[in-house]
């Protein structure tokens, strides 16, 4: 029992188990952090002064560290994926709403103004109109929260195994097996880079209307690098 | 017919963009709003598909109050072409041409039907239905957005500076497929322009409008170069606007000479009887007709005529085809001084003098003034 992906049995599961619990726990929350960044960066371009603030906000909420959420939310949800999750969708928020409000903001004035006067109303000119010009923008954000909120999943090690690959790097010092820990930092960075690839692939997908070579402003690149975060956080 | 009546638009702070214009929109004609930057033209285009709403009066189509029409229902019966065309970038051509259409309510099917019919109509090639607008040339852009803009067809068609930002030998393309697709559907066609060469070129009626969205003037392109209202409108035409009003006078009036006219292969004879003291050159014509190029006539030698010694003879104008603009050309860029006419066929049918086409401008002008006099 001393093998690469012979894993604990405290933690009840297989490696590949593990893995689908990593997926599960890190894309869940960017999903519902889509779900929740589309109406408020919708919000956000439509009431210009209503940005700042919201990204005032999204920012401070990105500075919470993920402990101190715990602290709070372990009395509401317990030492479950469920209080994991609820700080990562938090965190996909800084990424994802100024992502979406760019890529709504780059549609070209002649293009609003030609699908206003064909008689598009503002919801069908967003949904029709904006939001797939923006798709390229959006996708970028999406790849940058994606990869961010696979390399936080770990902390959840922190409220009893909630880290999924991340356990392993606790199991790592209890029973004095460093492999562990190369299992979980090397399944942890290839599992970011084939979302991220698969990423890029829905992307191609979706938008054979781009020209090819032209890249999506990524403003959101801008933010701090995932790895970084993921050093911090376990400095927590 | 289109009726602007009285309209005003100021903005909450104040600016006024229009200025109590008042306009009457003929119905199958193209009407041109045109004017430096901040005259209100596209304001005022904007405010017919409701886009600006006005401050003050009213506008109607057919006697209708387009404030009573519900807005979308409205738009969608007036196509639109902005500069840049402003395609959707996210569908392909047949999409974007076939997107009134769909919001209409007819079938994909349908609509893109009609869309490949459309493209073909402004002459954009069929392969290019599947392709997306980034692969389209600046000009194949705007004539989607032309072919876009009549998907529907729609009795109005609203153009917004829609070739400002072409090359101008594609313009120059644009323009001519403009009218010849408006000789072929006859839409009530509003059109701005910054380009007052354009306004003339395309307008049936042009509408000269000054910095604070007050209408300068409101005639058809010939009585504004004949007869400006005022020293704006003036100015804005530009210095050579006597030489450009000769466009609306045709050719057909000029007496040509058909004297100064001799065959490549004519005898010495011929050459002799064609000597005239008023015609100090004579034209050779080569065997099809055509023009070859000017000589003395003492230095023609029968049957041994040098064709590459001869005097180029600039470009011909065809007679009664071609404007008295074309014929003056003709006659300045001819080393002569004689501009050579010919026929549809290019071959030459006689020679004019810079001197007889200044008489005849002379006397349409005079015309021009008594046609005048009838209409006021």
């Amino acid at each position: 029992m001393t093998g690469f992906f012979d894993i604990p049995s405290d933690l009840q599961h297989s490696w590949l188990g593990l893995i689908g619990l990593h997926l599960r726990e890190a894309l869940l929350p960017v999903l519902a952090g889509l779900v929740a960044a589309l109406p408020i960066a919708q919000l956000c371009a439509r009431f210009r002064w209503l940005y700042p603030p919201v990204l005032g906000v999204t920012t401070v909420l990105y500075a919470v560290p993920s402990l101190a959420f715990f602290v709070v939310l372990i009395d509401y949800t317990g030492q479950t994926e469920l209080t994991v999750m609820i700080p990562l969708a938090v965190y996909s928020l800084v990424v994802l709403v100024p992502a979406i409000v760019d890529g709504v903001r780059s549609v070209s004035q002649e293009t609003l103004a030609a699908a206003t006067a064909m008689g598009f109303g503002p919801l069908r000119r967003y949904l029709q109109v904006q939001l797939p010009i923006a798709v390229p923008a959006i996708l970028a954000g999406l790849r940058v929260a994606t990869v961010s909120s696979i390399s936080l999943v770990s902390v959840g090690a922190l409220i009893g195994n909630q880290g999924a690959l991340g356990n392993l790097l606790a199991d790592a010092m209890f029973y004095h097996r460093p492999v562990l820990a190369v299992n979980s930092v090397v399944t942890t960075a290839v599992l970011a880079i084939l979302v991220d690839a698969l990423l890029v692939l829905v992307r191609l997908v979706l938008t054979p209307w781009m020209p090819p070579g032209a890249r999506p402003k990524r403003k959101a690149a801008a933010r701090p690098e995932p790895a970084a975060v993921a050093g911090e956080e376990a400095a927590r | 017919m289109i009726r602007i009546d009285s309209v005003t638009k100021r903005y909450p702070d104040g600016t006024v963009a229009v200025d109590r214009l008042s306009l009457e929109i003929p119905d199958r004609s193209i009407t041109v709003l045109v004017g430096p930057s901040g005259c209100g033209k596209t304001t005022t285009l904007r405010m017919i598909n409701r886009m600006v709403e006005p401050s003050e009066g009213t506008i109607t189509i057919d006697g209708a109050d387009i404030s009573r029409q519900p807005v979308n229902s409205l738009r969608r019966s007036m196509g639109y072409v902005i500069q840049n065309a402003g395609l959707f970038q996210h569908r392909t051509i047949v999409d974007n041409i076939a997107t009134v259409p769909r919001l209409l309510g007819w079938s994909k099917d349908r609509a893109r039907a009609r869309a490949r019919e459309l493209m073909e109509r402004v002459g954009l090639d069929a392969s290019l239905a599947k392709r997306y607008p980034y692969q389209l040339s600046g000009g194949q852009q705007q004539r989607v957005g032309v072919a876009r803009a009549l998907a529907a067809d729609p009795p109005v068609l609203l153009m917004d500076e829609p070739f400002s930002a072409v090359d101008p030998i594609v313009r120059k393309g644009l323009q001519e497929e403009l009218l010849r697709i408006q000789d072929e559907l006859g839409k009530t066609i509003v059109f701005v322009t910054h380009d007052i060469d354009e306004a003339i070129r395309l307008g049936t009626m042009v509408a000269v409008l000054r910095t604070g969205g007050r209408l300068a003037q409101y005639a058809p392109p010939a009585e504004l170069l004949s007869s400006p209202a005022d020293s704006f409108v003036e100015d804005f035409l530009g210095t050579d606007r006597g030489i450009r009003r000769l466009s609306f006078f045709t050719s057909e009036t000029l007496e040509l000479k058909k004297t100064p006219i001799v065959a490549v292969d004519s005898t010495a004879e011929q050459i002799a009887s064609r000597t005239d003291p008023d015609t100090p050159y004579l034209l050779v014509t080569g065997l099809d007709g055509r023009p070859l190029g000017w000589s003395e006539p003492e230095d023609l030698v029968a049957g041994e005529i040098e064709t590459e010694r001869l005097l180029p003879y600039g470009r011909p104008f065809v007679h009664g085809k071609d404007s008295l603009r074309a014929a003056l050309d003709a006659a300045v860029l001819s080393p002569t001084g004689w501009a050579v006419a010919v026929d549809g066929d290019g071959q030459v049918i006689g020679a004019v003098s810079q001197q007889t086409i200044g008489e005849a401008i002379r006397s349409a002008h005079a015309e021009g003034r008594d046609d005048a006099k009838v209409a006021g």
